[in-house]
């Protein structure tokens, strides 16, 4: 922990120093007030996974959870993975403990951490020892052995990859959560389902029909969406995993849910709260509504269009977009004082804001000469930083559960397609392809493992 | 086509006729100038009055003129705006005009948007749009509760293409029968 903390004040100081050389795109200023993690990777090593009984299948296993291990953390933007030709010792055959590692042959090819496995498994069942080393320390700084159905591989492996991460940021991270997103594949726009990392997608809904705005309720049990299959714009709640559902109808729109964050997990939908921009009565207005659909009372009161509610992690403000300046600006409500500000300046058309878990910032998408591009905007009154340049139209920003990524859509390859990058715009990459276009995305918080 | 039809037809007759020395029907005349379609000589089913039937057929042909018209004359937007421009006042009121004409009609008024803008805000903007249009005919006299509204936002265009023209298409209102 030490090293790695070391290493970020060097990274802070170099970036400081460094600053007046660095060409800045937009605001240099707003870099050397935040230490950017993903400028200088950590460097890590994960060696083959040590089969501790003999036999192919455990070989297989073996191989996979660490290609598995090494993908997961990789996803993260915080390392860069030493290729493994540069390994001066193989813990598979050497050993897989702390007495049995030679930490100098690790640390003289460059690798900060090292994580090594071990994997017994028999038909149906496996169980794998993981262990994380400070290798400048030369000691284990994290071992963990899990044990569980063949099935359960995957999950394992994202249990350690949590730890791993905790153990650095002091953050559990995302392992454990999906993103939600809309793909027109099927010939009409419906809600789909991945992992984080994009593995596995699934149709969600089968609206047969416009589906749009998905949000996830904060236990991750629920998703609020737009769709219209009774040929009007309805809001529609439904259980990730159950058949159960709700409809809320009102005349107008029902557009934009967002769910209220909260603190401790309430057990009922009733308990929860769900902002929505309605307009039964001919003003298109952010209402308070419960998880269920029963409106408790109107949040906004002004001339025009207040759409896409974002909540700030404390629930205490909430984001939208207005154009009661004339055009799209995104506001900011405070709920206790009754007092809206406004918080962008910059262009004439903000919309789509996302509020950072972590409270600190806000996403969003400006327009520019007709096309959109990512932008992060601080509460301080700074300037907004861009964080998608010259690719196509980039829209629809959404943080992973620990503010630390942002994935957005994006026509740079010419069809829409979902992509991820760090919350500094570095590393940005495609994250699945399907038929049809994908847009939209919607990162669920980080679910409980059961 | 017709001349030859005739004439086949009244050979067919004729010389039969002649052959059975029989005094037939007086073919009725046919008028070749109408644009109408002829009725075979011998057909005796129907109406009477051919001059009826063809203004029944013109009025009826009007009248699907006028609900095309209706249907298919849209009203355009500029860009982020639910303003009616003067051209679209003008549509609206050949819309007002119709609607007066034909009482028992009710309408939904569609609001769509182009896709430059964002899903969520182009929702509320295709709303806009349908209101500011419905508005316009209640003014004008048409019962409010004929006129119902909704919005596509940018998820129906009507020109998929990424250009000026086809976005100038889809920034539209669009009326259909309900």
């Amino acid at each position: 922990m030490v090293n790695v903390m070391c290493r970020l004040r060097r990274c802070f100081f170099v970036t400081l120093l460094l600053l007046p050389l660095m060409s800045a795109p937009v605001q240099a200023v707003d870099e050397f007030i935040e230490i950017n993690p993903f400028l200088k990777k950590i460097p890590l090593a994960i060696p083959d996974f040590k089969p501790l009984a003999p036999g192919t299948p455990t070989l297989e296993t073996a191989q996979n959870a660490a290609q598995l291990l090494a993908e997961t953390l990789l996803f993260t933007g915080y390392f860069k993975l030493l290729d493994k030709g540069a390994y001066l010792e193989e813990p598979r055959e050497t050993g897989i403990t702390a007495a049995s590692i030679n930490f100098r042959n690790w640390t003289v090819i460059g690798a900060e951490l090292l994580i090594t496995g071990g994997i017994r498994r028999s038909t149906e069942a496996v169980e794998m020892e993981l262990r994380l080393f400070d290798t400048f320390k030369g000691q284990s700084v994290l071992g963990k052995r899990y044990r569980g159905r063949l099935q359960d591989t995957r999950r394992m492996v994202r249990k350690f990859a949590s730890e791993v991460i905790f153990f650095l940021t002091g953050n559990r991270g995302f392992f454990n959560s999906e993103i939600a997103f809309v793909s027109t594949g099927t010939g009409n726009k419906e809600i789909y389902i991945a992992e984080f990392d994009g593995r596995n997608p699934a149709q969600f809904t089968r609206t047969r029909n416009i589906t749009l705005s998905p949000a996830w309720s904060p236990d991750g049990q629920w998703l609020a969406y737009t769709a219209y299959p009774k040929n009007r714009p309805y809001l529609y709640v439904k259980h990730r995993h159950h058949k159960r559902g709700y409809e809320i109808g009102n005349k107008g729109l029902n557009i934009t849910p967002a769910w209220v964050p909260i603190a401790a997990m309430p057990t009922s939908l009733e308990d929860m709260r769900l902002a929505a921009t309605l307009s039964f009565t001919g003003d298109q207005e952010i209402y308070l509504l419960t998880g269920k659909g029963k409106i408790i009372k109107r949040l906004t009161k002004s001339w025009g269009s207040d759409v896409s509610p974002t909540w700030s992690p404390d629930g205490k403000k909430f984001a939208f977009v207005s154009n009661r300046s004339g055009n799209p600006q995104v506001y900011i409500k405070n709920l206790d004082s009754g007092r809206v500000d406004r918080l962008t300046f910059k262009g004439r058309y903000n919309t789509q804001p996302s509020w950072s878990p972590k409270g600190d910032k806000l996403a969003y998408a400006g327009m520019e000469g007709g096309r959109n591009d990512i932008f992060v905007i601080g509460f301080k009154g700074r300037p907004p930083v861009q964080l998608t340049h010259d690719t196509g139209g980039n829209e629809s920003p959404s943080w992973s559960p620990d503010g630390s990524m942002i994935a957005f859509s994006s026509t740079r390859e010419g069809r829409s397609r979902i992509y991820v990058m760090t919350a500094f715009g570095t590393d940005q990459r495609r994250l699945l392809t399907l038929p049809g276009e994908q847009t939209n995305p919607q990162w669920s918080p980080n679910k409980h493992l059961n | 086509m017709q001349r030859k039809l005739w004439m086949v037809l009244a050979l067919l007759v004729l010389v039969p006729g002649l052959m059975l020395l029989t005094s037939c029907a007086q073919q009725s005349a046919v008028d070749q100038d109408t644009t109408q379609k002829t009725t075979p000589p011998e057909d005796t089913s129907g109406t009477t009055d051919s001059g009826t039937d063809l203004q029944a057929d013109a009025a009826q042909r009007a009248a699907e003129q006028a609900m095309n018209q209706f249907l298919n004359e849209h009203i355009y937007y500029s860009f982020d705006s639910a303003q009616l421009s003067a051209m679209a006042q003008a549509t609206l009121k050949r819309k007002a005009e119709w609607l007066k004409a034909n009482a028992g009609a009710t309408v939904a008024i569609e609001g769509h948007c182009d896709e430059r803008g964002t899903n969520e805000y182009n929702l509320a903007l295709g709303e806009r749009r349908a209101e500011s249009a419905r508005a316009y005919l209640v003014d004008l006299g048409i019962s409010a509760s004929r006129l119902s509204t909704i919005s596509y936002g940018e998820e129906r265009p009507l020109d998929a293409r990424h250009t000026e023209e086809a976005w100038a298409k889809n920034r539209r209102g669009q009326f259909k029968l309900r």
